[in-house]
């Protein structure tokens, strides 16, 4: 189970996690990416830029 | 098909999931981050894919990709014209006013003096927005002149040269709720409120989606919209007012995460289906007589707006 870079924390992970998913961690609520699948890794999730949006 | 995106958040695992569980249809996720696009992209893109969904979080990189490929055999969706016109309210406003949608009225200046004159013309309250912001974000209700001089100083002092623009829309009353409705093709697949005590209702900013009938007006509103900006999947954001409804703003990226609580018909389902009739039609984007984007105080632009065939 990967943990969180941030503080550590094991994530749980979906069963159907997919590359580049975004998961928030349960502890610090920092998001996470899933930057590799196999094993899976994650990072910090890029932080919010300006022109962001839908 | 192919979908477009940087950041799967649950509207892009939803949609991929569907994606993926359509037998007819090869699915290709695309990161931009990890993609150089050359000039010959797009007609390399197009032995693989009939259609791309544009789920790029980045308005910027989506702008480009979208550009890039705009000539090329691969339909998009949306074409690269709604995009522009969808990220920019200034735009959005000016395509609206001019095609007859009722929308706020709005001002757009370039200087401090500029906006403060047209706070005047267009009185109080009145809202600043970035022109290219989503989520609610640097939103600011402006009561006054006093208000109006303060956050005007404090914009002068970010560093983005869209803050250099001041679109300014008038302030519309709306009680606790306005609309967020799903416009795929010529459909309007469904609406829900977003509630929120505060006067900014996004679902990002704690707006609460409830459900919203779709009546007649509320559906024709929508589908003239959509087509002023090109057509295509979009969410039109409305408020209501005593004189009927009022476009606030077009997204061309939709989320509706919040919205799935409360539609009946599946906002993600539609879109796929959407995306395998416009890539099995094969035909070119075609181009809505009339609707070039208008000139505005100040800025003008050229062309005509594309429209992806509406199935």
């Amino acid at each position: 189970m990967p943990n969180c870079p941030e503080c550590g924390t094991e994530i749980d992970l979906p069963e159907d996690v997919i590359q580049n998913e975004i998961l928030d961690c349960p502890t610090c609520g920092l998001e996470l990416e899933v930057v590799e699948l196999d094993p899976v890794e994650l990072d910090l999730a890029p932080e919010e830029e300006e022109d962001w949006g839908e | 098909m192919g979908i477009l995106s940087s950041r799967i958040r649950k509207e892009e695992k939803t949609l991929i999931k569907e994606a993926r569980g359509r037998k007819e249809l090869e699915l290709e996720v695309i990161d931009p981050r990890e993609r150089i696009f050359d000039p010959r992209e797009a007609n390399q893109l197009g032995d693989r894919l009939d259609v791309l969904l544009d789920r790029e979080i980045s308005q910027s990189r989506a702008y480009h990709i979208l550009e890039m490929l705009r000539t090329g055999p691969v339909r998009l969706i949306n074409t690269f014209e709604t995009v522009r016109i969808c990220g920019d309210k200034a735009f959005t406003s000016a395509v609206l006013e001019k095609a007859g949608v009722p929308t706020p009225d709005f001002r757009v200046a370039f200087d401090r003096k500029g906006a403060l004159e047209a706070l005047e013309d267009l009185g109080y309250p009145a809202v600043l927005k970035p022109v290219d912001g989503s989520w609610g974000r640097m939103l600011a209700k402006i009561n006054d002149r006093d208000a109006a001089e303060a956050v005007f100083e404090h914009k002068s002092g970010l560093d983005s040269h869209f803050h250099d623009i001041f679109y300014l829309q008038d302030y519309v009353e709306k009680s606790s709720r306005d609309i967020r409705a799903y416009v795929i093709g010529d459909e309007v697949v469904g609406a829900a409120y977003r509630v929120s005590d505060h006067w900014v209702t996004n679902a990002a900013r704690g707006g609460k989606a409830h459900p919203c009938e779709v009546g007649k007006e509320l559906e024709e509103i929508c589908l003239r919209a959509a087509a002023a900006v090109g057509g295509g999947a979009l969410a039109v954001d409305l408020m209501e007012t005593a004189g009927g409804f009022t476009v606030n703003e077009i997204n061309c990226s939709m989320e509706f995460k919040e919205s799935m609580k409360v539609l009946k018909k599946s906002v993600p389902s539609r879109l796929i289906d959407y995306c395998l009739a416009v890539g099995a039609d094969g035909e070119e984007p075609t181009s809505v007589q009339g609707n070039s984007l208008p000139s505005v105080e100040g800025f003008s632009l050229e062309g005509e707006v594309g429209v992806g065939k509406c199935q």
